[in-house]
């Protein structure tokens, strides 16, 4: 009965679980860069690993208000366009270095986005649930609209001839660190603040803790992380269009964090990598694509909430080291 | 000086006079029981006192200073800690993360070390770790304390509601039907918690009961109260035998 006396064992940052992280992160690295210049890949398939970046990045941040605050938020795109277009606004006006520049693109595109985030995270203080996301899918919108017609953002055309300087290696690189600093987050004082209010927030406010102060963090650390994948993005493709960020991208960030289990981090780096191969793989049929998402979000759901790690702890084919230390006793 | 003092206090909800006329005052270190018929009032009496309601009349002072205005969190920090009737746990969290999320402003660093991990969270981590496992100790949780509170059995999850509240620090502590659902046994047994704690801890306990032995076992003074208002208070002996006290809650 009382197997389990250890307490989580926090008390360094050298430990050997962290360690195999980061043999992990730096064999992935290589991994990458044979699959980025190595001819196994085609073209096509190389030109997929930055959106893989980029969407990982999308998804563990929003994975932060959905899954650790709880609240639905449709309008994750929005605060990646405003990341996107500040991001490229500042390459494509100033003549610094390409590393400086792109550098203070990607934390002026976070920061804005972050702003942004603040500013929608306080009237939607007052809503939760059903009528929050309904607020946060008119501001994707809201957004959209604005930048199209705005002069300076190039109105419906969008942005052109924004610099490419998103390469695999940026995006990995600042990938790994989303994951680290959001990982970390949620395991921390602040985390778990934001997951009590999600577990009852009559009970989080009785012990002390400000709802309204974390929720608005949420949304603020969420909308950051977004708005660098914004930068990313605009600098992959060269083109920034207001259309790119319609509430459709929302949700098929929403899909990757609800097939990845609400709340699971690992999940999501998964579910992002897997569903940015399906809907490339299934260009040729295009008009398949939107059915496939459905198939798979049903799918999903009949795998209960917490997605499909859990689904596989419970059958016994996860490797021991991706299984999750809580202790449920039955 | 008495550590709470309530004055007066009502609440309406349009025409309905929940609470009305309601005085208190609760000596540091008292065990208060507050008893009455379903819908007197008892816990929105509770949701007053931790700032849930506003009241419409009334003060309610801790350690002389005026807490009506408040928010929940700001009433806790002002010392007031308390728990549910219907159990309201971090369901999907440890048990010891229930009690950690309570050292929210007890034990705090900022938002770099959260992010980065600085060495200030594994001292403050470890540090609640500690104090964690010490409270879940004198609750005998101490074994699940990586279990989810949600896996807990029934008396075990009203037990942690209670640490979870201690871990605030409180010096008044507010519970709602501790024993409901329980059985004698249980009962019994957090009849001996409730006044350990109140020992160990020095703190102040104000709790709502219909269990009328867990009542008399361990209340110093009792306030009935029925339809809002208040119906006798005193020591157990003279409130019990109080006739109105009869007809109206116990019953001949």
């Amino acid at each position: 009965m009382k197997k389990d006396k250890k307490v989580t064992n926090n008390n360094s940052i050298f430990t050997l679980k962290n360690l195999i992280y980061l043999i992990c992160v730096i064999a992935g690295y290589f991994v990458l860069t044979y699959l980025a210049e190595g001819d196994l890949l085609s073209r096509q398939s190389k030109s997929l690993i930055i959106p893989m970046g980029i969407n990982i990045i999308l998804a563990v941040s929003l994975s932060l208000t959905v899954g650790f605050l709880g609240e639905l938020s449709l309008g994750h795109a929005g605060f990646m366009a405003i990341g996107g277009y500040t991001g490229a606004l500042i390459t494509l006006h100033m003549n610094l270095p390409k590393g400086i520049e792109f550098t203070i693109a990607l934390i002026a595109g976070g920061i804005m986005a972050a702003i942004f985030g603040f500013l929608i995270g306080l009237p939607v203080l007052r809503l939760k649930g059903d009528y929050l996301a309904i607020v946060t899918l008119a501001f994707g919108e809201i957004i959209r609209s604005v930048l199209t017609s705005l002069k300076f953002t190039g109105g419906a055309q969008g942005l052109t001839k924004i610099p490419r300087y998103s390469n695999y290696t940026w995006v990995y690189i600042v990938m790994v660190l989303t994951v680290v600093l959001i990982s970390n987050f949620v395991k921390s004082r602040h985390g778990r603040a934001i997951i009590s209010v999600r577990e009852n927030y009559i009970a989080a406010e009785s012990i002390g803790i400000k709802v309204s102060k974390y929720k608005v963090m949420a949304f603020v650390i969420a909308a950051f992380f977004a708005g660098v994948a914004g930068v990313f993005y605009g600098h992959n493709l060269s083109i920034l269009k207001p259309g790119d960020f319609d509430y459709n991208k929302s949700i098929e960030i929403l899909v990757i964090v609800v097939l990845g289990g609400m709340g699971n981090i690992k999940g999501s780096i998964i579910a992002a990598v897997a569903l940015t191969i399906l809907p490339e793989m299934l260009r040729s049929v295009d008009e398949f694509r939107t059915l496939l998402y459905a198939v798979v979000l049903i799918a999903a759901m009949l795998f209960r909430s917490s997605g499909f790690k859990t689904k596989l702890e419970e059958s016994g084919k996860l490797p021991k080291f991706m299984k999750s230390n809580k202790n449920n006793a039955k | 000086m008495s550590l709470l003092e309530v004055k007066n206090l009502g609440i309406s909800f349009g025409g309905l006079r929940a609470v009305d006329d309601v005085n208190l005052s609760i000596e540091e270190g008292q065990l208060y029981g507050l008893i009455g018929p379903n819908g007197a009032g008892k816990t929105t009496v509770f949701n007053l006192l931790t700032g849930v309601y506003q009241p419409t009349t009334g003060t309610i002072k801790i350690n002389g200073k005026n807490i009506v205005g408040k928010t929940p969190s700001e009433i806790c920090q002002a010392g007031i800690a308390r728990t549910f009737q219907n159990i309201r746990l971090f369901k999907k969290m440890t048990v010891l993360d229930n009690v950690k999320a309570a050292f929210h402003n007890e034990v705090q660093y900022n938002l770099a070390t959260s992010f980065f991990r600085l060495p200030n969270y594994f001292k403050l981590e470890k540090e609640m770790d500690e104090k964690a496992m010490e409270i879940l100790k004198v609750f005998d949780l101490d074994g699940e304390a990586n279990y989810l509170a949600n896996n807990l059995p029934y008396g075990k999850q009203r037990k942690l509601e209670i640490a979870r509240a201690l871990a605030t620090n409180p010096k008044l502590l507010l519970l709602d039907e501790p024993a409901a659902g329980m059985n004698p046994n249980e009962t019994a047994e957090l009849m001996d918690t409730i006044r350990l704690v109140r020992d160990r801890y020095h703190i102040t306990i104000l709790l709502i009961e219909h269990d009328m032995k867990l009542v008399t076992g361990i209340c110093e003074k009792i306030l009935v109260l029925n339809f809002g208002t208040e119906l006798a208070s005193g020591t157990p002996e003279v409130v019990l035998n109080n006739p109105e006290v009869i007809t109206a809650y116990l019953g001949e």
